[in-house]
C-alpha cells in the first residue's frame, strides 16, 4: 500500500457518496477498518486492498452496446454465410439446369467426329463426350498408377523408416513445396520433359498423366502419412514382438489397418486432379475423335472439352438450315459436359468420405 | 458481499430427458454450500443452472425458479450474460486463456466491461485478485508470462483470481480440486475459507472429506436408478450431515456403503 | 489386458500363427533380404520426390533457356509479338503480369477471407449442430468443384449479372481511383476476376478455418461465458486468438491457389498488359497463369520458352507464399 494512496482514503468516501460513476481517479474504497480486518484474516500475505469496483463497473449504455454488438456480429456472420451460399448454390443450380438439356445417352455414347456446325449428326444427336470420358479415365488412371505407389511408399518411408529424422523433415518440406506447385506449372513441366526428351511436338495422354501426377503425389503422401500416423504404435510393437520382420509388419499390420483411410485419401486426390484443365490443355491436347491409346496421339479430357466448347461459344447456322440447326449448341454441350464432370467429382468425393466415415466408425 | 440463492421447484431437462427433478434449496449468503452425491445425480447440472451455464448445452432447459437475492434468474427480461456477471464460476479443470498472459487472464472479465482502465487501476486489481487467490507471491515477477505456463494448482488459482476479479456476488465451483495434487488442493481449500467472507460459495465435490472441511451446509443429491432423474435427497448443515444425518440414504452414502 | 488384446489383434490382422512364425524363422536370410528390398524401395520413393522436384525446376529452366540465350533480335521480336508491342524484354514483359497476378489474387483473398471466416464461425457457433454437419459436407464438396466449371459459370452467369453492381460502384465511388469508371460492359475486369477467384478459394479457407475453430477448447469458451461475456465476446476472447495463426496460414495457402489459378481467370478476364489500378475497366491486367494458357497454343518454340520463363516466376512466387504459410503454421503449432 503506497503512502499517497493512504492519504486518499478520507476523500474516497466523499467521492463514492457523491457519485459512483464519476469516481474515475485513482481512489480506494476500502475503509480503514476493512483493511485492518483483511490483514488480520489473511495469514501469510500482506493485506490486499480491495479495489473500487464501481470504477470497473459497466455503465448501462455499455452493457447495451455490448449486447447490440453481439447481435450485430451474429447478423454479419449470418449474412456472410448467406452471401457465400448464393454463388455456390448458383454454380450447382445453373450447371444442373443447363446441363440436363443436352445430357442424354447419345451425348454420352458419341464423340465429336462428324459434327458440322449446329447440324445434327446421323445418329440424331449433336455430338458428345464419349472420347472425353475415355480420355479423362485413361489420363487419370495413368496419373494414379504413377502417383499411388510413389506417394504411398514415400509416406511409408517417412513414417515407418525415417520418422523424425532429418531426411524425413527434408522430404516433408519438399512434399509441401510440391503441393504448392500451380497446376499450369506442372503442365509446363510435363510439356518440357516430353519435348526435350522425345522431340518437339510430342503430345499424348501419358504426358497429361505425368503432369497430373506432379499434382497428385503430394496429396497422396500427405493423406497417407496422416493415416499411417493414426495406426497405434502398440500394434507395430506387438507384431515385432512376434518376430515378424519389419517389411511384413508394415504390409500386413500397418497398411492393412490404415488401408481404408489411404484409399479414401487416394479417391479424394483423384477427385482433385480429375477436374484439372490447364495442364492437360498443353499436354494431352484436344481432338474430336476417340483415342484409346494413352501413349500415342492427342487425347481429349472432359475439362478440356468444357473449355473448348466454351471458347467456340456459338456456331452460325446458314439460313437454309432450318430449325434443326442449333446455333448455341457449343455452350449447351459445355454445360452438359460440366454437369457430367461435376457428377463424377461429387460422386468420387462422396465415396472418399464414405470410406473415411466407415473407417472412423471401425476405429471406435 | 455475497447474496443468497433460493431454488424453487427446479426441473432440468436435456431435450425430453428429465435430468433433475424438483429441487428446493436455500443457499445462505456468505456461506459455503457443498453439493455431494453419486455420479450422475445432477449436482453439476444444478450448479450450472445457478448461472445459466447449462444453456450452452443444446437442448438443455429448466423449469422452476432460481432467485438471486429475490430476483428470478429465469425471469422474462433477464439476460444470461448479466446473470453470469453476478455469478462467477470455476471449473473442474483449470482453463486459463492460452493466448493471454497471467495479467491479461485476470483482467479478461473486467476488460469486457470497461475498455478504458488506467494502468494503475489495472495493476491494483491484478494484485488484489491474485493476492485473494493466494497466487501473488508466486507469480508477481512473471505477470506477463502466459497463464498456461503455470503448474496445475497455480492455474486453478489463476482461474479463481480471474473469477473474483469481476467481483461477482456468488462463486460457483465445479469440482475445483479434482485435477489437483493434495498440496494444491489444500491451498484452494484455504482460499475457499477466506473467500466466503466476500462471496456466497457453492462447491460441487466428490470428496466428502473436502465437503466436511470447507462447507457450512451440505446438499446431498441422489438418484433412484440409472436413467431416472436426480433429486435433492437431503440438505443440512455440514455438522449434522456428517455426524448425525436424519436421512437414511445420506447416511449410507456418507458412511461409504454406496456411491 | 489391453496389451494382450492388441497382440491378438495383431495376430489376427497378420493371419500369423505360431506356425508361420517358425516358417519365418526358417527363412530368416530370405525374410531379411525382403526387408532390405522393401526399405530400399521406400527410400527410393522418398528420394523420388526430391528428383521430381529437381526435374521440374531443371526441365523448366532447360526449356526456358533459349529465350535468355538466344540472339537479342529474335527474343525481342518474341516479346514484342507476345505483348502486342508493349514489351521488348523479359522484365518488361513479366512485370505487368506479376502485377496483375498479385493484385487479382490479393483482391480475391481479401474478399474471400472475411466471408470464409464468417462462414466458419457460422458453422461452428451459430448454426444448429445438425445443420453444421451438413454444411461441413457442402463446403467440402464446393472445394472440389473443378475450376473450369467456376470459369464457365463465371463467364456466362456471374459476369453479365455483375454489371449493374459494378456500374453502380463506378458511379458512386468513382472518385476512388480503383473504381474509376466507366465500368466495362461486359465487366471482364480485374474486379470480376477477383470475385470469381474469391468464390473459388472461399471453401478452402472455410474448411481449414472451421477445422481449427472447432478445436477451440470448450473449457475456454465456458470460462469466457462464465465471466459474463456475450457470444461475440466469447468468440473474440477464445476462438479467434486460438485460430488466428491457423486462419492466416489457411489464407496463405489459399492465396497460393489463387496465384496459380488459370482457367477461371482466362475465361473471365479480358487481358491487358498495364500497371493500371482501374479495377472496373477491361483489358487492364492479366495473370501469369492465364497468360500462359492463352498464349501457349499460338506461340512458336521461342515463344513457349518465354512463357515457361514466366511460369518459373510464378513458381517462385507461389513457393514463397507457401513457405510463409508453413512458417506460420509451425509457429502456431509450437504453442
Amino acid at each position: 500500500m503506497s503512502p499517497n494512496k493512504n492519504g486518499n482514503i478520507s476523500t474516497t468516501t466523499d467521492l463514492r457518496d457523491s457519485s459512483d460513476e464519476t469516481a474515475k481517479n485513482s481512489v480506494l474504497t476500502a475503509s480503514a477498518s476493512q483493511s485492518v480486518d483483511v490483514s488480520a484474516n489473511v495469514s501469510c500475505e500482506s493485506a490486499p486492498v480491495t479495489p473500487d469496483f464501481s470504477k470497473f463497473a459497466p455503465s448501462d449504455s455499455l452493457l447495451k452496446r455490448r449486447e447490440w454488438k453481439s447481435r450485430i456480429m451474429a447478423g454479419i456472420i449470418t449474412a456472410a454465410f448467406v452471401i457465400a451460399m448464393i454463388p455456390l448454390v448458383s454454380v450447382l443450380w445453373t450447371t444442373i439446369a443447363r446441363g440436363v438439356k443436352r445430357l442424354n445417352l447419345n451425348f454420352l455414347a458419341y464423340n465429336m467426329s462428324g459434327v458440322i456446325g449446329g447440324m445434327p449428326t446421323p445418329s440424331g444427336g449433336h455430338g458428345g463426350i464419349e472420347h472425353a470420358i475415355i480420355g479423362t479415365l485413361e489420363v487419370t488412371l495413368g496419373a494414379m498408377v504413377i502417383s499411388v505407389p510413389i506417394g504411398l511408399m514415400c509416406a511409408i518411408y517417412l513414417v515407418e523408416y525415417a520418422r523424425g529424422s532429418k531426411i524425413a523433415k527434408a522430404i516433408s518440406l519438399l512434399v509441401n513445396v510440391m503441393s504448392g506447385i500451380p497446376s499450369i506449372v506442372a503442365g509446363l513441366f510435363a510439356f518440357s520433359l516430353f519435348t526435350i526428351l522425345l522431340g518437339p511436338g510430342v503430345s499424348n495422354g501419358f504426358e497429361g498423366s505425368v503432369a497430373l501426377s506432379i499434382l497428385m503425389i503430394p496429396t497422396v503422401v500427405n493423406s497417407s502419412v496422416e493415416m499411417l500416423h493414426v495406426v497405434p504404435d502398440d500394434l507395430r510393437e506387438a507384431s515385432y514382438a512376434l518376430g515378424v520382420t519389419k517389411s511384413r509388419t508394415i504390409i500386413k499390420v500397418v497398411l492393412r489397418t490404415a488401408l481404408p483411410g489411404i484409399i479414401s485419401g487416394v479417391v479424394l486426390a483423384i477427385a482433385r486432379v480429375i477436374g484439372e484443365t490447364a495442364p492437360l490443355l498443353m499436354t494431352a491436347g484436344f481432338i474430336v475423335t476417340t483415342n484409346w491409346n494413352l501413349f500415342s496421339g492427342q487425347m481429349t479430357t472432359l475439362p478440356v472439352f468444357v473449355y473448348q466448347e466454351y471458347s467456340k461459344m456459338s456456331v452460325t447456322c446458314p439460313p437454309s438450315a432450318g430449325s434443326e440447326c442449333v446455333s448455341s449448341i457449343p455452350s449447351e454441350r459445355a454445360w452438359a459436359a460440366a454437369l457430367v464432370l461435376i457428377a463424377i467429382v461429387l460422386v468420387l468425393n462422396l465415396i472418399g468420405r464414405l470410406i473415411q466415415r466407415l473407417f472412423s466408425v471401425e476405429a471406435k | 458481499m455475497g447474496q443468497r440463492i433460493d431454488v424453487e421447484h427446479l426441473n432440468v431437462y436435456y431435450g425430453d430427458f428429465l435430468a433433475v427433478q424438483d429441487v428446493n434449496l436455500n443457499i445462505q449468503a456468505n456461506k459455503v454450500t457443498a453439493f455431494i452425491g453419486p455420479s450422475g445425480c445432477g449436482k453439476s447440472t444444478v450448479l450450472r443452472t445457478l448461472d445459466r451455464m447449462h444453456e450452452i448445452t443444446p437442448g438443455a432447459r429448466v423449469e422452476g425458479k432460481v432467485l438471486l437475492d429475490g430476483h428470478d434468474l429465469y425471469g422474462k427480461d433477464v439476460d444470461p450474460v448479466a446473470v453470469r456477471r453476478d455469478v462467477g464460476m470455476v471449473f473442474q479443470k483449470a482453463n486459463p486463456f492460452p493466448t493471454m498472459s497471467i495479467r491479461e487472464n485476470v483482467l479478461a472479465g473486467i476488460r469486457l466491461n470497461n475498455r478504458h482502465i488506467s494502468k494503475s487501476d489495472a495493476d491494483e486489481l491484478v494484485e488484489w485478485a491474485l493476492r485473494g487467490a493466494n497466487l501473488w507471491n508466486e507469480v508477481k515477477d512473471r505477470l506477463d508470462k502466459p497463464g498456461v505456463g503455470l503448474s496445475g494448482g497455480q492455474q486453478q488459482r489463476l482461474c479463481i483470481a480471474r473469477a473474483v476479479a469481476v467481483h461477482p456476488q456468488v462463486l460457483l465451483m465445479d469440482e475445483p480440486c479434482s485435477a489437483l495434487d493434495p498440496i494444491s488442493t489444500l491451498a484452494v481449500e484455504d482460499l475457499i475459507n477466506e473467500l466466503k467472507r466476500d462471496y456466497t460459495i457453492v462447491i460441487v465435490t466428490h470428496n466428502m472429506q473436502q465437503a466436511a472441511r470447507v462447507a457450512d451446509y451440505t446438499a446431498f443429491f441422489n438418484l433412484k436408478a440409472v436413467g431416472k432423474p436426480g433429486h435433492l435427497e437431503y440438505f443440512a448443515d455440514t455438522t449434522t450431515m456428517f455426524n448425525n444425518p436424519q436421512n437414511e440414504e445420506a447416511e449410507r452414502y456418507i458412511s461409504g456403503r454406496f456411491g | 489386458m489391453t496389451d494382450a488384446s492388441e497382440y491378438d489383434r495383431a495376430e489376427k490382422d497378420m493371419g500369423v500363427t505360431v506356425d508361420t512364425r517358425n516358417a519365418d524363422a526358417k527363412n530368416e536370410p530370405d525374410a531379411h533380404s525382403h526387408d532390405g528390398i522393401f526399405h530400399m524401395a521406400a527410400l527410393f520413393c522418398g528420394a523420388l520426390i526430391l528428383v521430381a522436384l529437381g526435374a521440374v525446376v531443371l526441365f523448366l529452366l532447360l526449356r526456358a533457356w533459349p529465350i535468355f540465350a538466344g540472339p537479342r533480335s529474335q527474343t525481342e521480336a518474341v516479346f514484342t509479338s507476345l505483348s502486342g508491342g508493349k514489351a521488348h524484354g523479359f522484365l518488361q514483359y513479366v512485370g505487368p503480369l506479376i502485377f496483375g497476378t498479385v493484385v487479382i489474387a490479393a483482391l480475391a483473398l481479401v474478399i474471400a477471407f472475411f466471408v470464409a471466416v464468417g462462414v466458419a464461425l457460422f458453422i461452428n457457433f451459430y448454426a444448429p449442430r445438425r445443420v453444421g454437419t451438413v454444411l461441413n459436407y457442402v463446403v467440402d464438396l464446393l472445394a472440389a468443384i473443378p475450376s473450369v466449371i467456376y470459369g464457365l459459370w463465371g463467364a456466362l452467369i456471374l459476369v453479365p449479372a455483375m454489371y449493374p453492381f459494378w456500374n453502380w460502384v463506378s458511379m458512386h465511388l468513382g472518385w476512388i481511383p480503383m473504381f474509376a469508371g466507366p465500368a466495362a460492359n461486359p465487366p471482364r475486369t480485374v474486379a470480376s476476376a477477383a470475385v470469381i477467384l474469391a468464390i473459388m478459394i472461399m471453401p478452402i479457407i472455410t474448411s481449414m478455418a472451421r477445422d481449427i475453430l472447432a478445436q477451440t477448447p470448450r473449457l475456454n469458451q465456458e470460462a469466457a461465458l462464465a465471466l459474463g461475456a456475450t457470444k461475440w465476446e466469447m468468440i473474440r476472447l477464445t476462438a479467434l486468438p486460438f485460430a488466428k495463426s491457423g486462419m492466416v496460414s489457411a489464407s496463405m495457402l489459399a492465396l497460393g491457389r489463387a496465384l496459380g489459378e488459370t482457367m477461371a481467370v482466362m475465361m473471365v478476364l479480358s487481358p491487358g498488359m498495364t500497371y493500371s489500378w482501374h479495377w472496373l475497366q477491361a483489358s487492364k491486367s492479366q495473370t501469369i497463369a492465364a497468360n500462359i494458357a492463352a498464349q501457349y497454343p499460338e506461340a512458336d518454340s521461342l515463344g513457349v520458352s518465354a512463357l515457361i520463363a514466366t511460369g518459373l516466376v510464378l513458381f517462385v512466387i507461389t513457393f514463397v507464399v507457401n513457405l510463409i504459410a508453413r512458417r506460420i503454421t509451425k509457429k502456431g503449432g509450437a504453442r
